[in-house]
C-alpha cells in the first residue's frame, strides 16, 4: 500500500468521537485547569515575596521541581497514588498545580514591574498588606500579565493529550483508538491535528494583538 | 525503604537505558530544533513574502498541532502511507519540529532586537548580508536567545515523557517497569529526581554557554573566571568592598 489514501467517510464517522472527547475533556481541562493554575499561582507568587526567607525558599525549590519535571510522570504519580480518584480529576488537578508554577512567575514580573514608588505610597498611607496588594499592586500588576498568561493556556490546552498517559479519553486518545478499530489511523490523527489548529491559532493571535494594545496603552 | 532500594539497585541496568533513551532523545531533538529554529527564524525575516509566507507556515503549524498529535502522526499514520521510520527516529523528528519551532519565535524575536545602529554598522562597513549576520548580528542575538531557548530546551526533556506510547523504553518507561518490585511513591519519586537532575545539568550548561556569548561579546567575565572560586569582582573590574 503506497500513497495517500484518505477517506472522507471515515473523517465523518471519527469527527463525533473527536469532538466529544475534545468538550468533554480538552476544555474542560484547560478551562477549569487554568482557572486553578491562575488562582494559585497568584498565592504562590504573594507567598514567595511576603513569607519569611526560609519558607519562600522551600517553596522556590517546589516550584522550580515542578517546572523541570514533565507532566506525564506526575499525572502517572498522582494517577497511581489516588487510585480512587476519577483520572479526569487528577488531570485537571495536576494540570492546575504544574501550569500554577509557570505562571507564578508571570505574575511575578508584573509584581516587579509596579513601581517602587506606589508600595512607598501604601507605606506612606499605612495601608496593611492585604489592602496594598487588593487594591494598589495586584490590579496593577495583573494588566500587564493577562497577554503571558493566555498564553499558558493555550500551551495548556495543546499539553492535553499527555492525559492519555493516565487513559483519560481525550480528543487524541479517540482518534488513536477509531484509528486501532479502523485499521486506519490518516484520518482520525489528521483531524485531531487540524481541529487543535483550529482551536489554537486564533487565540494565540487574538493574544498578540492583546499583548501589543496593551504595550501601547502603558 | 530497604526493599525499595534493593529493588533499585536491582533495576538499575534497566532505568540506566531508560536514562540513555531519554538523554538521546533530548539531545538529538535540541539539535534538530536549533537547526531547524534558525533555518525557519531565520527565513522569518525574508523581505520575499513567498519564502517569508511558506517559514511562517510552518512555524504557526508545528506550533498549532499538539506535540503529541505529530508523534502520533509519524509514527502511526507514516507507516500507512508507506513510509516505515524507526519509533527512535520519529521521537526526536517529533521533539525537533514541535520545539524548532517554537525556537524559530525566539531567533526571530532575537534578532529584531539587536540594535538598530548594530546593522547600520555593517552597511558602513559595506559587509554582505551573509557576513553581516554570522559576524555581527548572529552573535550578539544569540547571547540574547540564550534564556529562551534554556526553557524551551527542558520543555523538550519532559515533552520526551511521552515517547513510551510509541514503544520506545525511556525513563518513564523504565519507572513504570520499576513500580512493579517497589511502591508507587518510590520509584515516581526517583525518576522525578533524575528529570530534575537531567534538567538542571541542562540549565548548567546553558548558563555556561550565556557566560561564554556574553564574554565574545566582550560582555561580562570568561567562563573559566565565573566557574573559579574566587571573590565576585565589581563591575570596574577591581575587587569588591574588602
Amino acid at each position: 500500500m503506497t500513497g495517500l489514501q484518505w477517506d472522507w467517510t471515515m473523517v465523518w464517522e471519527a469527527l463525533p468521537e473527536l469532538l466529544l472527547g475534545f468538550v468533554k475533556v480538552t476544555l474542560l481541562v484547560t478551562i477549569v485547569g487554568s482557572a486553578i493554575a491562575a488562582v494559585l499561582g497568584l498565592v504562590i507568587a504573594i507567598a514567595r515575596r511576603s513569607a519569611p526567607k526560609p519558607i519562600a525558599a522551600v517553596l522556590t525549590f517546589i516550584v522550580n521541581f515542578i517546572r523541570m519535571t514533565p507532566i506525564v510522570v506526575q499525572l502517572l504519580f498522582a494517577y497511581y497514588l489516588l487510585l480512587e480518584l476519577d483520572p479526569v480529576t487528577i488531570g485537571v488537578i495536576i494540570f492546575g498545580i504544574h501550569y500554577s508554577t509557570y505562571m507564578a512567575e508571570v505574575y511575578r514580573a508584573g509584581i516587579d514591574a509596579v513601581p517602587a514608588g506606589q508600595w512607598e505610597a501604601t507605606t506612606a498611607l499605612s495601608m496593611s498588606p492585604t489592602r496594598t496588594w487588593v487594591a494598589v499592586v495586584i490590579p496593577q500588576a495583573l494588566r500587564s500579565t493577562i497577554p503571558a498568561l493566555g498564553n499558558y493556556v493555550i500551551s495548556m490546552f495543546k499539553d492535553t493529550p499527555f492525559l492519555i498517559a493516565i487513559t483519560v479519553t481525550e480528543m487524541v486518545r479517540a482518534a488513536l483508538v477509531f484509528g486501532g478499530n479502523h485499521f486506519t489511523y490518516i484520518e482520525a490523527i489528521t483531524t485531531a491535528g487540524i481541529i487543535f489548529l483550529i482551536a489554537s491559532y486564533p487565540t494565540s493571535l487574538l493574544i498578540g494583538r492583546l499583548e501589543k494594545r496593551l504595550a501601547f496603552s502603558n | 525503604m530497604g526493599e525499595n532500594i534493593a529493588a533499585l539497585i536491582g533495576a538499575l541496568p534497566l532505568v540506566g537505558e531508560g536514562v540513555w533513551i531519554t538523554i538521546q532523545l533530548t539531545i538529538g531533538g535540541a539539535l534538530l530544533a536549533l537547526l531547524i529554529a534558525i533555518g525557519l527564524g531565520l527565513l522569518a525575516r525574508f523581505e520575499n513574502i513567498v519564502l517569508r509566507g511558506i517559514a511562517r507556515a510552518v512555524i504557526e503549524f508545528f506550533r498549532g498541532t499538539s506535540l503529541v498529535v505529530q508523534l502520533f502522526w509519524f509514527f502511526f499514520v507514516m507507516p500507512q502511507i508507506g513510509v516505515e521510520l524507526p519509533a527512535m527516529f520519529v521521537g526526536i523528528l517529533a521533539l525537533g519540529l514541535n520545539y524548532g519551532a517554537y525556537g524559530a519565535e525566539v531567533v526571530r524575536g532575537s534578532i529584531n532586537s539587536v540594535p538598530s545602529g548594530q546593522w547600520e554598522a555593517t552597511t558602513a562597513l559595506s559587509m554582505g548580508s551573509a557576513q553581516r549576520m554570522w559576524r555581527v548580528i548572529f552573535p550578539q542575538a544569540w547571547a540574547l536567545m540564550i534564556p529562551s531557548l534554556t526553557n524551551l530546551l527542558i520543555q523538550l526533556l519532559k515533552g520526551t515523557a511521552i515517547v513510551s506510547f510509541i514503544t520506545l523504553a525511556d525513563l518513564t518507561y523504565a519507572t513504570d517497569k520499576l513500580r512493579n518490585s517497589t511502591d508507587t511513591f518510590f520509584a515516581y519519586g526517583v525518576s522525578l529526581i533524575i528529570y530534575f537532575v537531567i534538567a538542571y545539568a541542562l540549565t548548567l550548561i546553558m548558563n555556561a554557554l550565556e557566560v561564554h556569548a556574553k564574554h565574545k561579546l566582550g560582555r561580562g567575565e570568561s567562563l573559566r573566571e565565573a566557574l573559579s572560586f574566587r571573590a565576585p569582582r565589581s563591575a570596574g573590574g577591581k575587587a569588591g568592598v574588602s
